[in-house]
């Protein structure tokens, strides 16, 4: 036990950059995935075509790839603005297709009476996405939303192998310095994680009840 | 083909919806050729030296060498292998986790859920490593012991959920012609939530396909590891990004095959789910079981 209290600054500088990652790969993950979303049922074949194949090679991608890529090519590219920023690039970039898959299931979802309402007072593509269909998808699949981002939390200990210090590389920092103690550390970080993944769950079930749509 | 969402284009719609999938795709097509470019561009490191673009023939040379194929192939043929027995301990583990979950004991029901909850909060890494340093098994069973233990815990509860939609007719007719509860779980109920939650059940197997690459952490010889680190210490850095292209390109080729299996049997069986829906997609079936979405159960492909 105290190897964890004696190293309790590393994991807390862990844990920082774990939510720093989460928060920063989330809202970009969202604004992404909305977007491939909006491509994916748009008008446009050449859109639909572009986001249908953005999504399918993204998600058979494993993360490790995608993060190589980052970490790797990138710079190689002369674009090196520090392993944090490639790793949230990387777990924007694969989170995204899931986040789009989700809302569009939500589009799906939302029924078919409310698009025709829509279209029959005269609202144009944008304005029935934004005004009418969109709204109502997004509440029905908060969930599943939530789902990626617990997802993605756990994925961020990816970015523990591409050289980021975050909970799962200051694991294995402590447990390279301390192998005494090995279960005790893990445990440690395993509860760190916990705290996120289960707090998300519990925004789940609370923002589910509050914005559910009554169908 | 049209959909709810706008109107079927007339002449001007049709000509502007031309237009801009022209510019959209001279866009899109632009910006891969500047990155092909970009990436086989010579490049001038810092002390001069020149080192050749990513698409010159000394990078690819290597890939005359029989060796390299058959490390490549041993790795990939590791990664299945350990795909496949993570595969079969999932699905058994999915399995009793299911019932357990669903028990009418709170005995087993309580302490199977908080197991459930504690493991798919977990990163799968972090998983391994623990498993690896704490019981060391080898890099293998390490490997294989936290992807079964994760991915049969989510498999169980697409399980539950299909169990708990089927309706309740069926779990009474079972009883009530004198099964017990658990043979009536076991041959009425269990086979109708399977096919059921198949589509699910297999997207989740190409998500463990897709982690058994993490296993290259805890030092597995899989094809990432087999492929990119070692071929590359041994051949040296210049064809580090070849065998990167490569190794990728075998993944999704094993991925998308999966991938496109699971979307056949979830055409073939999930036929019910074919309500009306906004958009006109043809693999909308994907999305399987529409009751999921809403119930907060889990979803298909959710990442990991």
């Amino acid at each position: 036990m105290d190897a964890v209290i004696e190293n309790l600054p590393t994991f807390l500088e862990g844990f920082r950059n774990t939510l720093a990652l989460l928060g920063i790969a989330g809202v970009g993950a969202l604004l992404l995935g909305l977007i491939v979303a909006g491509l994916r049922i748009s008008p446009v074949g050449s859109f639909r075509g572009f986001a249908t194949v953005y999504t399918e090679i993204v998600r058979n991608t494993p993360l490790t790839l995608v993060l190589f890529f980052c970490a790797v090519l990138l710079p190689y590219l002369n674009f090196q603005p520090g392993y944090f920023a490639l790793a949230a690039i990387g777990l924007t970039v694969y989170t995204s297709p899931f986040i789009a898959e989700a809302l569009r299931s939500g589009v799906n979802g939302v029924h078919v009476g409310q698009a025709e309402a829509a279209r029959s007072i005269g609202l144009t593509f944008g304005q029935t996405l934004s005004f009418i269909v969109m709204p109502q998808a997004v509440r029905m699949v908060i969930p599943p939303l939530i789902n990626v981002l617990i997802a993605l939390t756990k994925n961020t200990s990816v970015a523990g192998a591409f050289f980021v210090l975050e909970l799962f590389g200051s694991a294995r920092k402590v447990t390279n310095i301390r192998g005494d103690e090995v279960l005790a550390i893990l445990l440690a970080v395993g509860v760190f994680y916990l705290l996120i993944t289960v707090s998300l769950g519990l925004i789940a079930a609370r923002v589910e009840k509050k914005v559910a749509v009554l169908r | 083909m049209t959909s709810v969402l706008y109107d079927a284009p007339g002449p001007k719609a049709i000509i502007r919806s031309r237009v801009i999938s022209v510019i959209g795709a001279v866009v899109i097509i632009g910006g891969l050729v500047w990155l092909i470019l970009a990436l086989g561009a010579p490049k001038v490191s810092a002390n001069g030296a020149v080192q050749p673009g990513l698409w010159d023939a000394s990078r690819w040379d290597v890939f005359s060498d029989v060796q390299v194929w058959r490390t490549l192939g041993q790795g990939a043929v590791n990664t299945l292998r350990m795909a496949a027995v993570a595969a079969a301990f999932a699905l058994v583990l999915g399995i009793v986790f299911s019932f357990a979950r669903a028990s009418d004991s709170k005995w087993v029901r309580v302490p199977a859920t908080i197991v459930l909850e504690f493991v798919r909060g977990m990163p799968v890494l972090l998983m391994m490593l623990f498993i690896l340093l704490v019981f060391s098994t080898g890099s293998f069973w390490a490997g294989v012991a936290a992807l079964a233990v994760y991915n049969g815990a989510i498999i169980g509860e697409a399980l539950r959920a299909g169990i708990a939609s089927l309706p309740r007719g069926q779990r009474e007719a079972g009883l009530s012609i004198g099964l017990t509860p658990i043979s009536t779980r076991f041959r009425i109920e269990f086979p109708q939530a399977f096919r059921q939650m198949l589509p699910i059940i297999i997207a989740q197997l190409v998500v463990l396909l897709k982690d058994t690459s993490l296993a290259f952490v805890v030092g597995y010889e899989e094809l990432l590891r087999s492929g990119v680190s070692n071929l590359t210490n041994f051949f040296g850095s210049r064809y580090a990004f070849s065998f990167f292209f490569v190794v990728l390109a075998i993944y999704l080729t094993m991925n998308l095959l999966l991938s496109w299996a699971a979307r056949i049997i979830a055409r073939r069986t999930g036929a019910k789910a074919g309500g009306v829906t906004i958009t006109p997609d043809e693999d909308s079936d994907l999305d399987g079981a529409p009751g999921l979405v809403g119930a907060g159960g889990p979803t298909p492909g959710q990442g990991r």
